[in-house]
C-alpha cells in the first residue's frame, strides 16, 4: 500500500527538546510519543477519546494524543508526564498526587496529571466545582476520584506556597 | 524512624515512578518487538467453514499468520479448566485459536504477527473467514430451556448445578422452616453484567533465547507464577527455562487472574517459533469482547420469616449467567451462594444454583466476585421483610445479626476454598450503630419530611456484608539482609496497584527494626520467587503480609543469634532498632545488622572492606565449629509461606443517601458513608483508597455500567462511549469510618481489603431509591430511563 | 484500534485545500479537529482513502463577533469561542450550549464547525445552530455557498455538503432584542451525549409577554428537532404559560428512538421536561442576556 510508506519527518518539540521520526500519516500521536521517541510515560487506555490517559499537553493544552496524528502536530510543542518534573524535584502536582494517595495502579495517572497542570496554570485557586470539571473526562477504575479531587486542591496549595520559585511552576506555555 | 510503621498512613513507595511516566507497563516494553493481533470472530455462534488468508499475505510488514491448525501439541489442546468442582460436570474451555466453532463475538480465530500493530491490524483486515451461522443462546432463561446448545454436548446448557442445605438448629430444612414461619415473602431479583475493566487491557510480551533455550515472558497479569506453569507446559519447555513477570500492571480487578489466555501461551510460542521478539497489547475492543465479564444472575427468592424479622428460612435459587466457557470453573456463584448469609444468622437455609452457559464473553471473577449479587438478594429480602413488617430496616438486620461473642461461627456451608465457611471475628452491632450514627440514619425521616416539603424526594439506604477474605492455599516470603544493610523482601504474588511494595515494606521494616528506607519489594517476579497463588480475593496483605512477616521473624532470630555471639550476650537481651542490634538498656553494646549480615556469610575473598571481616582470617569464626555450623546456611536470609486453616472474614456496612428527580427520573448520590472492619490496619490511607476505589465500581455497577447483549449475542456498548464507567462527576463523596477486629487467624491480626467497597453498593443505592421512590427494585442497574419505566408500571 | 493507511494532504490555504477535496472527490475526508473522526478511524468504521488535514490553515482559525450574529472558522476550536468574551457577549447560548460539549479536554481539539459537519443529531452544536436559523458556508474550487441549517442537517451523521466541499465557517446569528436562550440536557454521565436535550430561545414583547419560542431538541430525531412554541407559550408572561401543554406539544413534536440508555417513551417525556425548564431558563434571561443595543 502506497499509502504506508510514504512516510513523513515529524519534528516536535518535546519536554524542552527536539526530536523527530519519519512515520507514516496514520501514525497516531500516542503512538508516536510512545513507540518512535521511546517516551512510555504517556498512556493508552482506550483509543477512542474517552478514558483521558493519553492525555499531553499541546503547545501548552492538553489534548487527546490517541485523536491527534503526529503529523497534524508537526512543528508543535508537546510536553508529556516525563516532562512536568523539574530538575530533581516533582512538579507541585506529582508532589499533591502521592501525598494524597491521589494513585493507585498508576496507569490513568500520565492523563490526569498533564490536564491538571494546565488547569492549575489557568486557574490556580480553583473552586470544589472547578475542581472536579477540570478532572472529569479522565477515567480512573482505582481510586473513586476522592483523592485526586483533593490532590487538585493540594496541588494548588503547594503551587502557591513555592509562587516565589518561578522554576517550580507546573506546565509549559 | 523505624519502629512503628505498621498502621500508619505511610505515603507510597510506588509514586515516585509512576508520577514521573518512569513505570513499566507491559507495552511499555520491547520497543523492537514484532506486533501480534488477532482476527476474532464478529458471530456469537458458528462453524467456521474456510478460512482464507492468502489477500493478507500482500501486506508489508507482515510475518506470520497463524490459524488453529498451525498450533502444535499441546498448544491445540482446550485451554485448562483452572478450578476444577465436582459439581461442574460439563466444564468447557475454549481452544486457543477457534477450532470448528466459535461461541462468543470476540473468539480469536487467526493470529496475526507483523512488523507493527498497524500492520498487523492492516492484514488482520484482509483475512477472509467464511461462517455458517448457528443459532446463538442469549440469556439464562432461554438457556435454560435448552432449545439451542452452546456446546452440542452439555444438555439444557447447564454446566454446573449445586445446593448447599443447611438445616435450623432443631432440624428443620428451608422449605419446612418457611412454610412454618408467621410470615412468608416470594420474589424474583436481577442482576446485569459488568465487569473489571481496568484501564490498561490484557498484555504479554516474550522474548527467546535460542542460545540457552530460555523463555522469558512478561504478562499483566494476576499471577505470574502459574502463567510461568502454564506456558511452559503448553510449550513444554522445563520450568526453569521459563522466566515469567508481572511489571507495573494498570490494573487487575480480577479479570487478570485468569490464565493462560490464548494469546498468553500464543504470544511466546511464536517468539520461539519465529526466534523473535514477540508482543500483543489487548486494545479496547479486543478487552470488550474476548477477556471476561461478570455479575449476571437471575435470583428467586423464597423466605420465611418471625414479627421480629427474623429469618426463619431462606430458599434461594440461582441461574449463573456463566458465558461461553468455564476457565474459572464456577468460583463466582460458589461465592454468591455461601457469602449471601453476610453477618446473619438465620434458620435454615438452602441455595441453589445453575450454572447456564450462553454465546457471550466468559464470566470470571471480577472485585467482589458474586458478592454483590449475594448481598444484593440478602439485603433486599432484609428490607422487603422489614417494609412487610413495617418495621425499621436497620431493626430487623440487628434482630438476625451474629452477636459478638457468638465467634467462631459456622454458617455450616462450603466456602470457595473446600472448608468449612466459619467466620472468625467481628462486631456487627458495634458496625452498625457507627453507620447510623454516621450517616444520621434515626433522624433521616425529618430530612426526608423536610425535602418532601420542597418538593424533592430523598431515600436512605442500607447494606451490610461479610466478606471471605484471604483464601489459600498460600504464599511465601523471601527477605533477605545485604552485607550493605539492604532488606530485599520477595513474594511471588503479582501487583495491580494495591500499594504491596509500601504494605509489605512496613511490615518488614516494623518486623526487622530497619528504616523502611532500607526495604525494597519485588512481587510477582519468578525469577526472584516461584512459589505463589496470586492477587485475587482480597488476599494479598492477609498471605504475602503474613508470610513476609514470618520471614522476617526467621531472619530476626538468625541476626539475634549471630549478634548475641559476637557481642557475648545472650539473644533475648537483643533488640534491633534503626537497623542496628543493641543489648536491650545497653545501646552502646551494639552490632549493625549490615555487619551480622557480613558475619553471616563466612568468605574466604574479601572483594570489599566489609567482606574482609567475613574472611578466615578475620578472627570471628570459632575453631571448635564448622564455618557454616550444622543446620545453618550462609547468608542472612529467610523465607517461610503463610498457609491458613481458613479464610478470614472481614466486613462492612455502607449506607446511601440518594435523591430522585421526580421528573426526569436522574438519580443523585448526597451521601456516601461506610463502616468498614478488616481487623488491624497496615496502611489506612491505601485501605481506604481501596475502598474509595471500590465504592467507585459499586456504583458504576449500581447506577450506570451494563453490558447490553441484543439477542444475535452482539456486544452493543463494546466502548467507553457506551459501556459507561463513573467519572469523577458521577462519585460521590465517601466517608469513611474503620472498626478493628483483629482476625485470631494469622499473625498480623489482619483481614483483606481490597473488594470490599464494592460489595455491598448496588444493595445500598436499592435501598435508598426505594425509599425515596417508595417502589420496589428489584433490578439493577438502574437508570433514569428505568426508573421512570417503574414509575409509569407504578401509576399504571 | 489503529486507523487504516490513507493518502495525506496538507494544505496551507483554502484554496490549496479545496483542490485536493476536488481531486479526491467522494474519497476525500476533511480532518480538524478529528475528535469525532479519528475515533471512527481507530476503530475502522471508516477508511477514507485520502484525509485532507487542514489544520495548517490559519485563515480558517477565526472568531468573528457582530452584532448581527457570530461567524465561526473552520479551525475555531470549542474551547476558543467558548473563552470568546465577545462571542459570548453577543450570543450567550454558544457558552451556555459549549459547556456541555464532551469534556474540556476534547474542546480543546475539536471545532464547532466540525461538529456541525459531523451531524451527530445527539451533538449540541447541531441544536443551537438549528435553533437560531444560522447556516454553513460551504467552498469548493470555483465557488461557495451558504446552506442554511434546515437544509444543512439531512440526518444522522448526514448533512448537505458534498464531495469536493468544504466548510468553512458557520454563522450563529443573534435573535431579536428581548431575547434569550439556555441550553438544557440529561446526559447519562457529565460529557456524555445527552439523552435528550434542547437549546431554547425565547423572545418577549415590551410587556414581558413570551412573543417567541422555539426549541432544537437533540437526540429524538435524526437531526435537530426545531420545534416553534410561540402559539404553545401564548403570548403570555412566563409566570402565567400553561406549561404542561408547552411539555405536551413538544413531546407531540418529536418521534424519538430508544436505544441502550433510554426508551423512547422516556426521550419523549424528558424532552417534555427539558423544554420547560430550559424554556423557562431563557425567558428569564431574556431580561439579562439581550443584545447589546
Amino acid at each position: 500500500m502506497s499509502e504506508e510508506t510514504t512516510r513523513y519527518l515529524v519534528t516536535l518539540v518535546v519536554n524542552g527538546v527536539v526530536r523527530e521520526a519519519a512515520v507514516p500519516a496514520r501514525r497516531l500521536l500516542s503512538d508516536f510519543l510512545r513507540h518512535d521517541l521511546g517516551l512510555t510515560g504517556t498512556h493508552v487506555g482506550c483509543e477512542h477519546g474517552v478514558c483521558g490517559a493519553c492525555t499531553v499537553l499541546l503547545d501548552g493544552e492538553p489534548v487527546r494524543s490517541c485523536l491527534t496524528f503526529a503529523v497534524t502536530v508537526d512543528g508543535h510543542e508537546v510536553t508529556t508526564v516525563e516532562g512536568l518534573a523539574g530538575d530533581n524535584e516533582l512538579s507541585p502536582v506529582q508532589r499533591a498526587f502521592t501525598e494524597c494517595h491521589g494513585l493507585q495502579c498508576g496507569f490513568c495517572t500520565p492523563g490526569f496529571l498533564c490536564a491538571v497542570t494546565a488547569f492549575l496554570r489557568d486557574n490556580p485557586a480553583p473552586t470544589e466545582e472547578e475542581a472536579l470539571e477540570a478532572v472529569s473526562g479522565n477515567l480512573c477504575r482505582c481510586t473513586g476520584y476522592q483523592n485526586i479531587i483533593k490532590a487538585v486542591h493540594r496541588a494548588a496549595e503547594i503551587q502557591a506556597e513555592t509562587q516565589g520559585r518561578p522554576e517550580d511552576r507546573g506546565g509549559r506555555a | 524512624m523505624t519502629t512503628k510503621l505498621f498502621g500508619e498512613p505511610v505515603q507510597r513507595r510506588e509514586d515516585a515512578r509512576l508520577v514521573t511516566g518512569q513505570g513499566h507497563y507491559l507495552d511499555d516494553f520491547g520497543p523492537g518487538a514484532l506486533a501480534a493481533a488477532f482476527v476474532r470472530s464478529p458471530h456469537a455462534h458458528a462453524r467456521i467453514t474456510d478460512i482464507d488468508v492468502s489477500a493478507a499475505l500482500d501486506v508489508e510488514g507482515l510475518v506470520a499468520v497463524y490459524t488453529w491448525e498451525d498450533l502444535p501439541g499441546a498448544l491445540a489442546e482446550p485451554l485448562p479448566l483452572l478450578i476444577p468442582h465436582p459439581a461442574l460436570t460439563h466444564g468447557r474451555t475454549a481452544y486457543p485459536l477457534a477450532r470448528d466453532i466459535v461461541r462468543h463475538v470476540g473468539e480469536p480465530v487467526v493470529m496475526v504477527v507483523a512488523e507493527d500493530r498497524y500492520l498487523a491490524e492492516d492484514a488482520c483486515a484482509l483475512i477472509e473467514v467464511e461462517y455458517e451461522f448457528l443459532k446463538p443462546v442469549v440469556g439464562v432463561e432461554e438457556a435454560v430451556q435448552g432449545a439451542h446448545l452452546v456446546h452440542e454436548d452439555v444438555p439444557g446448557n447447564v454446566g454446573a448445578h449445586l445446593v448447599q442445605e443447611v438445616p435450623s438448629r432443631e432440624g428443620r430444612s428451608a422449605a419446612d422452616a418457611i412454610d412454618a414461619a408467621p410470615h412468608r415473602l416470594e420474589f424474583r431479583l436481577d442482576i446485569e453484567r459488568s465487569a473489571s475493566m481496568p484501564l490498561e487491557g490484557r498484555g504479554v510480551y516474550a522474548r527467546w533465547d535460542a542460545g540457552d533455550g530460555s523463555l522469558r515472558v512478561y504478562s499483566s497479569t494476576q499471577t505470574s507464577t502459574s502463567v510461568r506453569m502454564a506456558v511452559a507446559a503448553k510449550l513444554g519447555l522445563p520450568l526453569p527455562k521459563v522466566e515469567v513477570i508481572a511489571p507495573d500492571v494498570g490494573g487487575g480487578f480480577g479479570v487478570k487472574i485468569v490464565h493462560p489466555w490464548p494469546e498468553e501461551i500464543l504470544v511466546p510460542w511464536a517468539a520461539r517459533t519465529l526466534g523473535r521478539e514477540v508482543k500483543w497489547t489487548e486494545d479496547r475492543r479486543e478487552h470488550f469482547v474476548s477477556s471476561a465479564h461478570e455479575r449476571a444472575q437471575v435470583q428467586h427468592v423464597r423466605v420465611g420469616f418471625d414479627d421480629e424479622g427474623r429469618v426463619l428460612g431462606l430458599d434461594v435459587t440461582i441461574l449463573h449467567d456463566h458465558g461461553a466457557y468455564t476457565p474459572y470453573g464456577i468460583i463466582v456463584p460458589i461465592i454468591t451462594s455461601t457469602q449471601l448469609l453476610g453477618p446473619y444468622k438465620i434458620g435454615a437455609y438452602r441455595v441453589e444454583f445453575s450454572s447456564i452457559y450462553t454465546n457471550t464473553v466468559q464470566v470470571t471473577p471480577y472485585r467482589g466476585a458474586g458478592r454483590p449479587q449475594a448481598v444484593f438478594c440478602m439485603e433486599r429480602t432484609l428490607d422487603r421483610v422489614a417494609a412487610y413488617l413495617g418495621k425499621d430496616r436497620t431493626e430487623v438486620r440487628a434482630a438476625n445479626f451474629i452477636g459478638p461473642d457468638e465467634f467462631p461461627y459456622d454458617q455450616g456451608l462450603i466456602f470457595q476454598d473446600g472448608r468449612p465457611l466459619v467466620y472468625d471475628s467481628g462486631n456487627y452491632p458495634e458496625s452498625l450503630r457507627m453507620l447510623k450514627e454516621m450517616v444520621g440514619w434515626d433522624s433521616f425521616p425529618e430530612m426526608k419530611a423536610r425535602a418532601a416539603a420542597e418538593g424533592r424526594r430523598i431515600g436512605i439506604g442500607i447494606g451490610c456484608y461479610v466478606e471471605g477474605t484471604g483464601v489459600g492455599p498460600y504464599e511465601g516470603g523471601h527477605v533477605q539482609v545485604t552485607s550493605d544493610g539492604r532488606v530485599h523482601v520477595s513474594t511471588g504474588l503479582t501487583s495491580q496497584g494495591q500499594g504491596h511494595e509500601t504494605v509489605f515494606a512496613q511490615i518488614a521494616a516494623t518486623e526487622l527494626g530497619v528504616p523502611i528506607e532500607r526495604v525494597s519489594v519485588v512481587t510477582g517476579d519468578t525469577r526472584r520467587f516461584g512459589y505463589a497463588v496470586g492477587t485475587f480475593a482480597s488476599r494479598a496483605a492477609v498471605m504475602s503480609g503474613n508470610a513476609i512477616a514470618l520471614a522476617c521473624r526467621k531472619v530476626r532470630e538468625k541476626a539475634l543469634r549471630i549478634a548475641a555471639d559476637a557481642l557475648e550476650a545472650d539473644p533475648r537481651d537483643l533488640e534491633i532498632t534503626d537497623g542496628i542490634v543493641h543489648v536491650a538498656g545497653t545501646p552502646s553494646a551494639s552490632i549493625p545488622l549490615a555487619t551480622v549480615a557480613v558475619l553471616s556469610n563466612p568468605l574466604r575473598y574479601a572483594f570489599d572492606e566489609e567482606a574482609k571481616r567475613a574472611t578466615q582470617f578475620s578472627g570471628t569464626s570459632a575453631m571448635d565449629r564448622p564455618p557454616v555450623d550444622e543446620g545453618e546456611e550462609p547468608g542472612l536470609e529467610g523465607r517461610d509461606y503463610y498457609s491458613p486453616i481458613r479464610s478470614t472474614f472481614a466486613s462492612g456496612m455502607h449506607a446511601a443517601i440518594v435523591e430522585t428527580d421526580p421528573e426526569t427520573a436522574e438519580i443523585t448520590i448526597l451521601r456516601y458513608a461506610v463502616v468498614h472492619d478488616c481487623g488491624k490496619l497496615i496502611n489506612p490511607m491505601i485501605v481506604e483508597g481501596q475502598i474509595h476505589g471500590g465504592v467507585a465500581q459499586g456504583v458504576g455497577g449500581a447506577l450506570y455500567e451494563k453490558m447490553v447483549y441484543d439477542e444475535h449475542g452482539q456486544l452493543l456498548n463494546a466502548s467507553f462511549m457506551d459501556f459507561l464507567m463513573p467519572y469523577a462527576t458521577e462519585v460521590p463523596r465517601i466517608e469513611t469510618a474503620h472498626l478493628e477486629t483483629p482476625s485470631p487467624l494469622n499473625p498480623l491480626g489482619i483481614k483483606g481489603a481490597g473488594e470490599a467497597g464494592v460489595i455491598p453498593v448496588s444493595a445500598v443505592i436499592a435501598s435508598a431509591i426505594e425509599d425515596a421512590e417508595g417502589i420496589p427494585i428489584d433490578r439493577m442497574p438502574i437508570s433514569p430511563s428505568d426508573l421512570y419505566t417503574l414509575r409509569l408500571r407504578l401509576a399504571g | 484500534m489503529k486507523p487504516p493507511p490513507f493518502a495525506y494532504h496538507a494544505p496551507v490555504s483554502v484554496d490549496e485545500a479545496l483542490a485536493a477535496l476536488a481531486e479526491t472527490g467522494p474519497h476525500g475526508k476533511v480532518l480538524a479537529g478529528g475528535q469525532s473522526l479519528i475515533p471512527l478511524l481507530n476503530m475502522r468504521l471508516a477508511a477514507p482513502s485520502h484525509l485532507v488535514d487542514i489544520n495548517r490553515i490559519g485563515e480558517l482559525d477565526t472568531i468573528a463577533a457582530r452584532p448581527g450574529g457570530v461567524r465561526v472558522g473552520a479551525l475555531a476550536r470549542h474551547a476558543a469561542v467558548e473563552r470568546s468574551a465577545e462571542a459570548a457577549a453577543v450570543l450567550p447560548l454558544l457558552r451556555q450550549a459549549l459547556a456541555l460539549v464532551a469534556h474540556p479536554v476534547i474542546r480543546n481539539r475539536g471545532t464547532v464547525v466540525g461538529s456541525l459537519v459531523h451531524a451527530d443529531p445527539s451533538a449540541e452544536m447541531p441544536a443551537v445552530l438549528a435553533l437560531l436559523g444560522g447556516s454553513v458556508r460551504l467552498a469548493r474550487l470555483g465557488g461557495e455557498r451558504e446552506v442554511a441549517a434546515a437544509d444543512f442537517f439531512t440526518g444522522p451523521m448526514e448533512s448537505a455538503i458534498g464531495p469536493g466541499e468544504l466548510a468553512v465557517s458557520a454563522f450563529f446569528p443573534v435573535p431579536p432584542p428581548r431575547s434569550g436562550t439556555a441550553f438544557r440536557e440529561v446526559a447519562r454521565r457529565h460529557g456524555d451525549y445527552a439523552v435528550a436535550g434542547m437549546a431554547a430561545l425565547v423572545t418577549l414583547d415590551e410587556d414581558l409577554r413570551i412573543a417567541a419560542a422555539r426549541v432544537a431538541c437533540v437526540s429524538v430525531g435524526p437531526a435537530p428537532v426545531v420545534i416553534d412554541l410561540s402559539d404553545a407559550c401564548g403570548r403570555r408572561p412566563a409566570a402565567s404559560v400553561s406549561w404542561d401543554a408547552v411539555a405536551a406539544a413538544v413531546r407531540d413534536g418529536i418521534d424519538p428512538d430508544g436505544d441502550i440508555h433510554a426508551t423512547a417513551e422516556y426521550r419523549r417525556h424528558l424532552t417534555g421536561v427539558l423544554a420547560v425548564r430550559a424554556l423557562k431558563d431563557a425567558a428569564r434571561n431574556a431580561g439579562t442576556e439581550a443584545v447589546d443595543e
